[in-house]
């Protein structure tokens, strides 16, 4: 009896997760299959109905925007993370180092983490609005640079990079953490420069982590609509929307759920793929 | 433990250059000092412009914010309703704080110290999660919520926030439980204690950087969130700050004293959340790769 009880105490202990798991995520992915096959749209309630894989065909050989958001998508992430994992990596050395101040400058480094996507746009619609912002102290001629389809990928990826910076730098800060100093003092003595000591130690130890790191970040880069949202709209022209930021304005402004359903299985599909993919490739957690 | 490399001779082994003065502490400079000034340009100038923005007349175009007016702060404060979505915010950020962190405790606890089976099922679930698209949740999410009877209520936040805040705390829960031998608590049990009370008076006490980590983690995310509460609460006395300072956005973009303005009361908890708990953090999340 004692024993009985015992072998149910982790399973009692994970229920109340594992409930809501299943109530909040897992259901809900089976009901966005569902409605994926279904014509249903909250402002035209009368023509509900079955609708197999119309859905699916409109998605893939008449709407344009599915492809062009797919396509912007994927150099909003492929941009994003090069650059977040370059000064990111950059970032966390630096921090790692250890000099006076160091904790107070990791707190103001890694600040803009906690900082919302809407907040975001907020403080950086000050600095770009032409009139009141600080492209004029950098010479610039004063545009607008979000309205401008030219200018406006540059903006908001710069954007994003100052709040995803940090978090990136704070994953890989530590892993960084979890190399054993002896290595170091081994390289140094055997007369490795410091350029071959990063190559040599820092690197592969790292691996894992920047793998993970890349890969967490790329699904929530993918993920990330917050800031698009605010910031451009998705705009000028539809240019800045991703698949999940055009999900977004299907389900909150048309609230077009069968469609939007349909975007959301395409945009599941596309993500697990290049997930899968990537860990095959990098080979992660596997011998170096 | 290392005492044998501590004592090894360094200075003559080293590469010349390395160890003189003059040049190591040019080298630290371009190395350390004039990167880390760059970047921390680049991270505190938008906060800086916001606080100009924030603390300036309104009309005023100096960069350095003098004469100092409260004005902006009254206006969101009072007429704008930023003290309704302050307080509704606090509400379901220390909601899904307190839930995160206790089912946490327990998913990281039952994760640590148990082999169960169905174990390696979940940890995979728990990491599975992590590919779930906030965005593409909100339908469905919705269609419950509805359900519920939840729409326009905070409730609907609490459960969508903590859900999505869970998987990753028990994972880091999980690694900071790890840190803890289990002699301490074989040592209390033996003394007589019961399982639970050898956890709440010897485990839970040695838990706090993990508690302090995974609940600021929690409010964080919570109070952030936008997407959930835009969709699921379009009533105006359930608004979050988040929603709140969109429509600020949106609708008030001629005033930037009253955006920025109510950018600093939507940063200013959070911001001083992140800056006590910042060395936390790193450690968890430390703490969970070693051990995932």
């Amino acid at each position: 009896m004692a024993t009985m009880r015992r072998r149910a105490v982790p399973y009692l202990l994970i229920s109340p997760t594992v409930a809501l798991i299943a109530a909040f995520l897992v259901y809900p992915i089976g009901s966005v299959a569902y409605y994926s096959l279904q014509h249903r749209n909250l402002t035209r309630p009368w023509a509900d109905g079955f609708a197999g894989l119309d859905n699916f065909r409109q998605m893939l050989f008449e709407d344009e925007l599915f492809w062009q958001s797919l396509g912007f998508t994927a150099k909003w992430v492929i941009v994003e993370i090069a650059l977040q994992l370059l000064l990111g990596l950059a970032l966390a050395l630096i921090v790692n180092e250890s000099f006076i101040g160091r904790g107070l400058a990791r707190s103001l480094v890694f600040s803009p983490w906690a900082v919302s996507g809407v907040l975001t746009t907020g403080i950086w619609i000050l600095l770009y609005t032409p009139g009141t912002g600080v492209l004029r102290f950098l010479g610039r001629p004063e545009t607008a640079v979000l309205g401008n389809p030219g200018t406006v990928f540059s903006a908001v990826v710069i954007t994003e990079l100052w709040r995803g910076v940090p978090f990136f730098a704070i994953l890989l800060l530590a892993g960084l953490q979890g190399i054993p100093g002896e290595l170091y003092e081994a390289a140094a003595v055997d007369g490795a420069s410091r350029l071959r000591r990063f190559h040599h130690v820092t690197l592969p130890h790292l691996r894992d982590a920047i793998v993970l790191a890349t890969l967490l970040r790329s699904v929530w880069e993918f993920n990330n609509v917050d800031l698009l949202y605010t910031l451009t709209g998705g705009g000028p022209a539809q240019v800045t929307t991703t698949l999940p930021l055009y999900v977004a304005q299907r389900a909150v402004d048309s609230k077009d759920f069968g469609y939007g359903s349909a975007l959301t299985m395409a945009g599941f599909v596309i993500l697990l793929f290049c997930s899968l993919l990537y860990l095959r490739i990098s080979r992660f957690g596997g011998e170096r | 433990m290392s005492a044998d490399v501590i004592s090894r001779p360094r200075s003559p082994a080293l590469p010349a250059g390395t160890r003189g003065r003059p040049r190591r502490d040019r080298g630290r400079v371009l190395r350390l000092y004039l990167p880390l000034g760059l970047y921390l340009v680049f991270t505190l100038v938008p906060f800086y412009w916001m606080l100009v923005f924030a603390l300036r007349p309104a009309g005023s175009t100096t960069p350095v914010p003098w004469p100092i007016t409260f004005d902006h702060f009254a206006t969101v404060w009072n007429d704008l309703g930023y003290a309704v979505f302050f307080r509704n915010s606090v509400v379901v950020g220390l909601w899904s704080l307190f839930v995160t962190t206790v089912l946490a405790v327990m998913g990281g606890y039952a994760l640590s110290r148990y082999r169960f089976r169905g174990r390696t099922l979940f940890m995979v679930v728990l990491l599975c999660t992590q590919f779930i698209p906030g965005a593409m949740m909100l339908i469905p999410l919705f269609t419950i919520f509805k359900t519920l009877h939840l729409i326009n209520s905070l409730g609907s936040l609490i459960v969508a926030d903590t859900v999505f805040n869970l998987p990753l705390s028990i994972i880091l829960m999980s690694g900071f439980v790890t840190a803890v031998p289990f002699s301490v608590e074989e040592a209390a049990m033996v003394d007589g204690c019961t399982r639970l009370r050898a956890f709440l008076a010897v485990v839970l006490p040695q838990l706090r950087p993990g508690l302090i980590a995974v609940g600021s983690f929690a409010f964080i995310h919570t109070w952030n969130n936008f997407l959930f509460a835009l969709m699921f609460v379009s009533r105006q006395d359930s608004f979050t700050i988040p929603v709140g300072l969109s429509y600020t956005i949106g609708e008030y973009s001629a005033d930037f004293g009253a955006l920025a303005a109510g950018g600093v009361v939507a940063a200013l908890p959070v911001v001083c959340v992140f800056a006590v708990v910042q060395r936390y953090l790193v450690h968890g999340i430390s703490a969970g790769a070693v051990k995932g």
